[in-house]
């Protein structure tokens, strides 16, 4: 298996469509673990990293979900290549960023992938479309513990998995959902939800992750503590909040139908003439109305089919994968052409918004 | 009147105070506007509190610099450039600076969840046989012949028995 049969073949966030739900559009769970014994890689000499590097790639190739996988090594690595499994969640953007002795294995259908000497020696992770932290936990549980028998994790019995950074000491953990959340960014209820997650440990951010933004209203949540808590509970607790949050914003939903239904039938429907229409969309702007059009899905006012294609066009808009289409890097500007391009095909023949939607059959 | 409150990050006096409560514990991170606006403080979407707090809790004044990690030479200001530690003996060198850094941070201070058996059992039965190895050349050396052939019989025993122990999950 090569890099572009990898960028080429269904992947479980775009094409999976067994799972597709309302609000959650992905989970994802990953460990930190590291080599006991060996300085962290932000701290270890060029040559420590190749041997870790190497010596992680065996274990982690030798394993079942990993064995028929794609083993990388960042530096054999193109811009282009690089960003598109950034665009896919596969890689990092910090390890994406690192020059040397680093690396990735991913799994064929990659919904599993390992990174090599990121800011951990190695970051395991497991990544389902839908709302299945339950099952992502007991897949990446296995798989730690498989690893377990090549490897000697740095561990100690009061601290728990011994990380780079303190803020990832204990479990290791970090479980998180992209959230579609639309309803509370129209009604202006996000920033109150941020705290209110916030003070319950948990934190939100961007769909890629720190520091980036939340263009068509999706969010990441995870939990941020890692110790003192077990891993089932850290699930349990995040998978609770989640929850609450689904409700806030299907409560959202329907008092936006109930009372003010003029405007969300009107952002709907400017969506859909946009996406059909427009020369010009960068990739903002692109994510905004794809996120008003999967809103339109849940709704019913488009048909269920629309959201898969969606959910494919939240990857395949983004710049990495527009230029990879392309087969070449191209410029913001041509980009936005492209992209304007792809979604006008995309949504040539998907049927007008149903506006006859009625608040009584939406949940 | 006491002189203006510092930015916990750089040497600009603090204009924004942030105050959260975090499983009701309160905490305090006082900011200038610059470092306010790099942190994300300001953007609803989200900032990282922990990583703040992280950074904060590193006072100055009582740092280690002194002090060196045995294993890996890593220091205390390197901590403090970059958020990380050097190695795992790390968390044995700076334990105070850590247990300053933790508390408030995580849930608890001590590991309750996931513990690698296998790797454990492994090391525990490495550090026996590098024990009674060590006892065996000693007693050869001092010509205890008895008590070498003791030690050779338990070496024996431990690696007849450690490739089992290393399958089954206790």
């Amino acid at each position: 298996m090569t890099i572009s049969t990898l960028l080429d073949s269904a992947s479980e966030l775009t094409d999976s469509t067994s799972s597709k739900t309302a609000i959650v559009l992905m989970t994802r769970v990953r460990l930190a673990r590291n080599l006991s014994g060996q300085p962290f890689p932000g701290w270890a000499r060029p040559a420590q990293r190749d041997l870790i590097l190497d010596k992680c790639q065996k274990a982690v190739t030798s394993i079942s979900p990993l064995k028929r996988g794609l083993s990388l090594s960042v530096n054999e690595l193109s811009e282009l290549e690089k960003l598109n499994l950034v665009e896919r969640h596969l890689i990092s953007r910090e390890l994406s960023g690192s020059t040397q002795g680093s690396g990735v294995i991913i799994s064929r259908d990659q919904t599993f992938s390992v990174m090599v000497n990121e800011e951990d020696h190695l970051r395991i992770q497991v990544l389902r479309s839908g709302f299945h932290l339950k099952k992502a936990w007991n897949q990446i549980d296995d798989l730690d513990s498989a690893l377990e028998e090549a490897l000697d994790f740095a561990f100690s019995p009061s601290l728990g998995y011994l990380t780079a950074c303190p803020t990832n000491l204990g479990t290791g953990l970090r479980a998180s959902a992209m959230m579609h959340l639309p309803a509370l960014v129209i009604s202006s209820q996000m920033e109150k939800v941020v705290r209110a997650v916030n003070q319950l440990g948990m934190v939100v951010r961007g769909l890629f992750g720190e520091g980036s933004d939340a263009s068509g209203s999706i969010f990441q949540i995870s939990n941020q503590m890692t110790l003192g808590e077990t891993e089932e509970d850290i699930i349990k607790r995040l998978s609770s909040v989640l929850q609450s949050i689904v409700e806030h914003e299907m409560n959202a939903r329907q008092k936006l139908i109930e009372t003010d239904s003029g405007k969300l039938f009107d952002k709907l429907g400017r969506a859909y003439g946009i996406l059909q229409n427009s020369h010009l969309l960068t990739s903002g702007e692109a994510m905004n109305l794809l996120s008003l059009v999967r809103l339109g899905v849940d709704l019913k006012m488009y048909p269920e089919s629309c959201r898969s294609i969606i959910d494919r066009l939240f990857i395949e808009a983004q710049p990495g994968h527009l230029q990879y289409a392309q087969k070449g890097a191209c410029d913001p500007q041509q980009r936005d052409f492209l992209r304007a391009a792809k979604l006008r095909t995309e949504f040539a023949n998907v049927t007008k918004p149903d506006f006859s939607v009625s608040a009584s059959d939406k949940n | 009147m006491n002189s203006p409150l510092k930015c916990d990050f750089c040497v600009n006096s603090a204009t924004v105070h942030l105050t959260q409560i975090v499983n009701n514990k309160v905490h305090k991170v006082d900011l200038c506007e610059e470092c306010a606006q790099k942190k994300g403080v300001t953007d609803p979407s989200g900032f990282s509190l922990a990583d703040l707090l992280l950074k904060a809790s590193l006072n100055p004044e009582k740092a280690l610099t002194g002090t060196r990690c045995p294993k890996c030479n890593f220091t205390q200001p390197d901590f403090k450039k970059t958020g990380r530690f050097g190695c795992p003996s790390c968390y044995e060198t700076f334990k105070d600076m850590l247990d300053a850094m933790l508390d408030g941070m995580h849930k608890g201070t001590t590991h309750v969840g996931k513990v690698p058996k296998l790797a454990l059992t492994r090391k525990s039965l490495y550090e026996r046989l590098t024990k009674l190895e060590t006892g065996l050349t000693e007693a050869v050396k001092s010509e205890r012949y008895e008590e070498a052939a003791r030690f050779r019989d338990e070496i024996n025993e431990v690696k007849q028995s450690a490739a089992p122990k290393l399958e089954e999950k206790r």
